[in-house]
């Protein structure tokens, strides 16, 4: 048992009243690990209701550099930011929030060679990544960890999300492999409305604080799909698929995949 | 003519129909890029001309979303 200060049992005073929370749920999320791939849309939202919820460890990969055109919706970055790694503005910002929470930064793309090292230092992965090669990426990597993940994608109006625990629906048994290059928009090349991300981040988030304390039910073998146009938000029941290539019963792919990426997404680069 | 549940919004359709000739019905934009459930089954592309669709089915279309971080 940890012993909760002053100090915190007043921080965390909403979550301890929740009776699914609790004071053993809020230990739960205080030593939780858990890894955010991409400081960007997504990542911000999710790091910054994680870190002020008290996970205890939170670990970020972003090998990019804050421009101009993320504060639009990254709200974890501030105007002062530009120019600055995404991975140490996003630092700065979950220490204020929490100093309790200890921050790991990955100033680097997530790639073959390093996403098995990266991901065995946690309990559960948030795929806030803006392209498929990465998503496919993180999904072949915490399946051959046995990690459970958070999968996030939005564009223009709309947004998805599942939750993978192992013996569960991975993003390969919903989409074999990555579009060709190019014939996908991500949403540097189409746009977003900026409180999208926040709308999904926030899932993702909640979904994360469910996991480690066993709270509902996941968003496991379903797909969240919305469209904020319309506010018409739909679940769709997924099976696992027998013949995926990594989770099915007689997965093909031993070794994580380096895909092409968008010429036009790493031009910023 | 049969009722089915397309995305879960009733359609009438005129049997028989096969996946792939409810795909261009519904002017799917990039059908190579779409992933198809049938009744929550994952149907295979190459059996999308094979399934003949019946009252009552449930097809789901996902489609890729890739925008997050930058």
């Amino acid at each position: 048992m940890i012993d909760f200060t002053e100090e915190q049992i007043q921080r965390y005073s909403r979550h301890i009243l929740l009776q699914d929370v609790g004071v053993e749920g809020q230990e739960k999320i205080m030593n939780a690990r858990v890894l955010v791939v991409g400081a960007g849309g997504l990542g911000a939202p999710v790091s910054l209701y994680l870190a002020a919820a008290g996970i205890g460890r939170i670990g970020i990969v972003d090998a990019d550099v804050v421009d101009l055109s993320n504060l639009q919706r990254q709200v974890i970055h501030f105007t002062k930011d530009v120019g600055v790694p995404k991975v140490k503005s996003a630092e700065e910002k979950i220490k204020a929030i929490n100093p309790d929470v200890q921050v790991d930064t990955y100033y680097e793309f997530l790639d073959s060679s390093n996403a098995l090292d990266i991901i065995k230092e946690y309990d559960f992965v948030v795929d806030g990544t803006d392209n498929f090669p990465v998503k496919f990426l993180i999904n072949d990597a915490c399946v051959m960890a046995g990690k459970p993940f958070s999968h996030g994608g939005i564009l223009r109006f709309n947004g998805q999300t599942f939750t993978h625990l192992p013996g569960t629906a991975c993003y390969r048994c919903f989409f074999k492999e990555p579009p060709p290059v190019g014939a996908v928009p991500t949403c540097s090349q189409a746009g977003v409305l900026g409180a999208i991300a926040g709308m999904l981040g926030t899932i993702q988030a909640a979904e994360t604080l469910k996991y480690f304390t066993g709270i509902g039910e996941l968003l496991t073998n379903r797909l969240l799909t919305f469209d904020a146009k319309t506010m018409q938000f739909r679940t769709i029941n997924v099976k696992q698929r027998p013949s995926c290539a990594i989770c099915g019963d007689h997965p093909t792919i031993d070794h994580l995949i380096d895909y092409e990426q968008a010429a036009c997404d790493l031009k910023n680069h | 003519m049969a009722k089915i549940y397309v995305n879960g919004d009733a359609q009438e359709v005129s049997l028989p129909l096969n996946v792939s000739e409810l795909i261009s019905q519904n002017n799917v934009a990039q059908p190579d890029m779409v992933s198809v459930q049938v009744n929550e089954e994952f149907a295979e592309r190459e059996d999308w001309e094979k399934i003949q669709l019946k009252e009552g089915d449930k097809v789901d279309f996902l489609y890729f979303m890739g925008g997050g971080a930058r």
